[in-house]
């Protein structure tokens, strides 16, 4: 069942073409890795998919929904977790919850249950009447997680998540993922680290607008006779023409 | 479960857009009363302002030194000066023995006001119907100099108008100058309103651009745009909390200006509320403009800090008479809001005129209103395409 499907997608900007032509699918409880260098477009198309910004051209389906006669049902079936940290730091750990489970429609009924669902999952029982402005980083990336699937979506979108946090916490930061990937939930994260391209089950490669490859972490090594990601990115992305922003 | 329990029963049965906006409203006070300093600012600073300007920076004078320069020492000028001196204004300090000590009290600068009176007064009275009495100021403070010689001049005249008639002498017309409506030109008079018009603006404007601001600032704009919330209701609950706290400050000035500072609430109690709920929802329609346009809470900040507040210190006629301003700067204060709020209040506040007196205020701050919340709507639909 594919819960992404994407045909021609374009955005312009005047002269400057942002995202050009791409066309993709995602098939549900994939982790779909979405990498690309700095100013490659990523976060244009994200902004699309997620329902903020119309295309230009081109069509695309999220979750069933048209991204651009329907994004409010779009914004209601995905979870959105951005590189910037985006919890409310003089809120309590669960007020955070509580807001985002209220905001996304969760059932009154059901909160209290959640609230605790997630703190178990998360490993922060002791945390729960902690503001969050008292937790370490990789804490609030792991909240925020959390968060962004609270309303338990068909598909989260996790924009560079793991940015500048530990290799521990990073690695803890992908169980989470794996674990909500097995509940069904369809990943789509991008990510500037090569290692984390490989816990993917599929990756695709924006270079300057396009998708310029797009396969299974084994199967592009194979092709690019590469040893690792890191090469085939780099391959990739060295016929870059435009500067990263 | 202290966190929304209370309503939890009714929140179960609410459209869920009506949920997330008395969540979202919570999430807004717990944010201003967890900030405890921008909480005590909030709430302190009208009192602040309102002692300031009424006791501190005042133009009204009072307790000036007083010197007597007297060579007649009769039944007259005994009088003058004790009138003089049974005054709120003076207290006389010095009883100077020759002419030229004069110039020597000012110089040492705690003398206020000097008052030389001709020899044999009295009897020049009596007699020829004419006495000297020469009033000395400090020139360099002119407003400070002109109030004090109308002050004395004013408890002179009235001891000139009981000894005419005491002594029986046809009635004269003695020149009087009375201050309409602020008889004692009490600066509270003129700057409550003034108060008024600016921390109004102040916490609705310049607090809710710059919550707006910082969500923008921190990231979470970008979730909670991405999240299903209506646009229009993020921005709405934002403005909620500071229509509380002005309703709040609005109290807190009315009593302390009624019941400490003695200023009257003249006329209508109702359209002075009126016209301040009308100029509440102006200033957080401006905050809502400001927070459309710029994405930092410093710019939130200065926007509203010089754009807003110093043109209603200086060109509102809070603190200058506005009819002495060239014309440029005239223009600017009709298009100011405060300045039409501050006129209305003083109508209905100290010179007690009704409905029919603000009936122009009310439209202009009105039309504003829609004007100003028209464009900020509009500004903030653009942004999001």
């Amino acid at each position: 069942m594919k819960v992404i499907s994407v045909n021609n997608l374009t955005k312009t900007f005047g002269t400057f073409t942002a995202v050009d032509n791409i066309s993709f699918e995602v098939t549900k409880g994939e982790i779909f890795g979405f990498l690309g260098a700095n100013g490659a477009g990523k976060t244009t198309a994200i902004r699309m998919l997620c329902g903020l910004s119309k295309p230009t051209s081109g069509t695309g389906m999220v979750a069933g929904f048209n991204i651009e006669t329907e994004s409010e049902k779009v914004k209601a079936s995905i979870g959105y977790m951005s590189q910037k940290f985006s919890l409310y730091e003089d809120l309590k750990v669960w007020e955070n919850i509580r807001l985002y489970a209220g905001i996304y429609g969760v059932p009154e009924k059901n909160i209290s249950a959640k609230i605790d669902q997630h703190l178990q999952t998360l490993g922060f029982e002791k945390e729960r009447e902690t503001l969050v402005k008292a937790l370490p980083l990789g804490w609030k990336q792991k909240l925020s997680f959390s968060i962004a699937i609270v309303h338990d979506p068909k598909i989260v979108f996790l924009d560079e998540p793991t940015g500048g946090v530990d290799p521990v916490t990073r690695r803890q930061f992908w169980e989470l993922i794996y674990q909500a990937a097995n509940r069904g939930i369809t990943i789509f994260v991008t990510t500037h680290y090569m290692d984390e391209a490989e816990y993917c089950d599929r990756v695709s490669i924006m270079v300057d607008g396009k998708i310029e490859a797009l396969d299974s972490p084994k199967n592009l090594k194979n092709k690019y006779s590469s040893k690792n990601m890191d090469e085939v990115f780099q391959r990739l992305a060295r016929k870059a023409s435009r500067d990263a922003d | 479960m202290k966190f929304f329990s209370a309503s939890q029963e009714k929140l179960r049965e609410m459209p869920i857009d009506m949920r997330q906006f008395l969540i979202f409203i919570k999430k807004e006070f717990y944010h201003i009363t967890r900030d405890k300093w921008t909480m005590a600012v909030l709430l302190l600073l009208p009192i602040l302002m309102l002692l300031l300007f009424g006791y501190a920076i005042t133009t009204e004078v009072k307790n000036t030194r007083l010197a007597v320069y007297d060579p007649s020492h009769d039944k007259a000028t005994e009088a003058i000066i004790n009138k003089l001196q049974a005054n709120d204004y003076f207290i006389l300090s010095q009883i100077l023995t020759e002419p030229n000590e004069i110039e020597k009290v000012f110089q040492e600068g705690d003398i206020g006001l000097v008052i030389v009176f001709g020899e044999r007064f009295y009897e020049n009275i009596m007699h020829t119907g004419e006495a000297q009495i020469q009033l000395i100021t400090d020139g360099t403070d002119p407003n400070t100099a002109t109030t004090l010689t109308n002050y004395a001049m004013n408890i002179i005249s009235s001891y000139r108008l009981e000894i005419l008639t005491t002594n029986n002498i046809p009635f004269q017309i003695v020149p009087n100058i009375k201050l309409l409506y602020n008889p004692q030109m009490k600066g509270a008079f003129n700057f409550v309103p003034g108060v008024m018009g600016m921390i109004l603006m102040l916490i609705c404007a310049m607090m809710t651009s710059i919550s707006i601001a910082r969500e923008k600032e921190m990231g979470t704009m970008e979730i909670l745009l991405v999240s299903p919330m209506k646009p229009i209701f993020i921005i709405l609950s934002k403005a909620v909390p500071y229509f509380v706290i002005s309703i709040v400050n609005l109290t807190t000035i009315l009593l302390i200006s009624v019941f400490i500072m003695g200023v009257p609430i003249a006329g209508s109690f109702f359209w002075l509320i009126t016209l301040s709920l009308i100029y509440i929802f102006l200033s957080l329609a401006l905050g809502l403009l400001i927070s459309a346009i710029v994405d930092s809470q410093l710019i939130a900040l200065l926007i509203s800090g010089m754009a807003l507040m110093i043109p209603i210190i200086f060109l509102s006629g809070m603190m200058f008479p506005v009819e002495n301003m060239p014309i440029g700067l005239r223009i600017i204060s009709e298009i100011l809001p405060a300045k039409w709020y501050i006129v209305a209040v003083k109508n209905l506040m100290i010179k007690g005129l009704g409905f029919s007196s603000i009936i122009n205020e009310l439209l202009m701050l009105s039309g504003m209103t829609i004007f100003f919340l028209a464009i900020s709507l509009k500004k903030f639909k653009i942004r999001l395409e």
